[in-house]
């Protein structure tokens, strides 16, 4: 595979199944932690200009938090979850209620808040890494995540210069997540590099 | 944000005449030039992902790299009037997003970025005067062609004129 050009339909399929898997994992682990019921909906596998990435995520200004993961081994290349700055205080209500009480709106979040943040991201790309490392029998680890809480374009700068350096598009795996209690919302995307991209379809058994 | 602002996307350029301007959302680790010819009153705006387009085989999007992306935003405010003689630079951008404690050199791509641009500017005889660069947070940036400001916004640090 030199391009994503060359990618077909039943490529898209099998990647929006991997998504499915993973995020489902992530979801259910992010279900334990909030003590909440989590929907998530059916993955869309992107393949995107640069110019219109951030039109998927709410605008190239929307303030998120991102949490980044490096991947390694067999599977190399990123996964970033992503959620709206007010999901991100209902998590945090959610998870820490009893510790400290929510940021006020403006206030930048305390090292406790976002060490919980980092930790949320652990336990989910952990989760998701792991179904998938079950599915493709790859090996994908992940390194510890890194945070960062400022515009949807520049966060997303960090994946799109890896991107931008084998292909003028960027193919990312975008899963949706809700619950109705605390109104959070969220995706994730997983972003391998074009020699691992063509390593999972390889292993599930299309090149 | 005025209403005849043309958006810039991530490894897109663009050029205007006065009174037009130009604005680019979120640079993170990408880097914005600016070019202002102040006599015929020309703008162009760039926003790069990476510095050297002779370092990666997919090179089609001129719009990509520093080096590509000045030549064909220069030929671009030629078109519109520019001298190139004229022309003046102010950058923005190059942040490092997430605290990477790595060497590994594809993760200082900002502070690269930055580098090359500056080195580049130089090669062109484009006089550079004035950069905010680095740190770790991202940065809007608007271009105006009357008077060629530059307009830095930030969540958190503040907004300047440069």
């Amino acid at each position: 595979m030199d391009d994503f050009g060359d990618l077909g339909a039943m490529h898209f399929d099998l990647l929006r199944e991997v998504g499915n898997i993973g995020a489902g994992n992530a979801v259910t682990s992010l279900a334990k932690l909030l003590g909440h019921k989590v929907e998530m909906t059916v993955p869309a596998v992107n393949l995107v200009e640069f110019k219109d990435i951030a039109n998927c995520l709410g605008g190239p200004e929307s303030i998120v938090v991102g949490v980044l993961i490096q991947i390694y081994e067999d599977v190399q290349g990123f996964m970033m979850f992503l959620l709206p700055k007010e999901s991100a205080d209902t998590v945090l209500t959610a998870m820490m209620a009893d510790y400290a009480p929510p940021a006020p709106a403006g206030e930048p979040y305390t090292p406790m808040q976002i060490s919980a943040l980092i930790e949320m991201g652990n336990i989910l790309s952990s989760s998701y890494l792991g179904s998938l490392s079950m599915l493709t029998s790859l090996t994908m680890l992940p390194q510890p995540p890194l945070l960062s809480i400022d515009m949807a374009n520049a966060i997303l700068s960090v994946p799109m210069i890896e991107f931008g350096k084998v292909a003028d598009k960027a193919l990312f795996i975008e899963s949706v997540f809700e619950t109705g209690v605390g109104g959070i919302s969220g995706f994730f995307l997983l972003i391998p590099d074009m020699p691992s991209f063509a390593r999972i379809l390889k292993s599930l058994g299309v090149g | 944000m005025q209403n005849n602002m043309i958006i810039v996307g991530m490894a897109d350029l663009n050029a205007t005449r006065s009174p037009g301007a130009l604005t680019t959302l979120g640079l993170g680790s990408c880097v914005g030039i600016a070019l202002y010819d102040s006599i015929n009153k020309v703008a162009g705006l760039a926003h790069i992902m990476l510095p050297d387009s002779t370092q990666i085989k997919n090179n089609q999007n001129q719009a990509k790299f520093a080096d590509t992306a000045t030549i064909k935003l220069i030929t671009d405010m030629q078109r519109l009037g520019a001298k190139k003689e004229y022309l003046k630079a102010k950058i923005a951008g190059g942040a490092q997003m997430f605290a990477f404690n790595s060497t590994n050199d594809s993760m200082r791509i900002g502070d690269r970025n930055v580098e090359a641009t500056i080195k580049l500017l130089k090669g062109l005889n484009i006089p550079l005067l004035a950069m905010d660069t680095g740190e770790s947070y991202g940065r809007t940036v608007e271009l105006f062609a009357e008077d060629g400001r530059f307009l830095i916004k930030t969540i958190g640090h503040g907004s300047r004129h440069i």
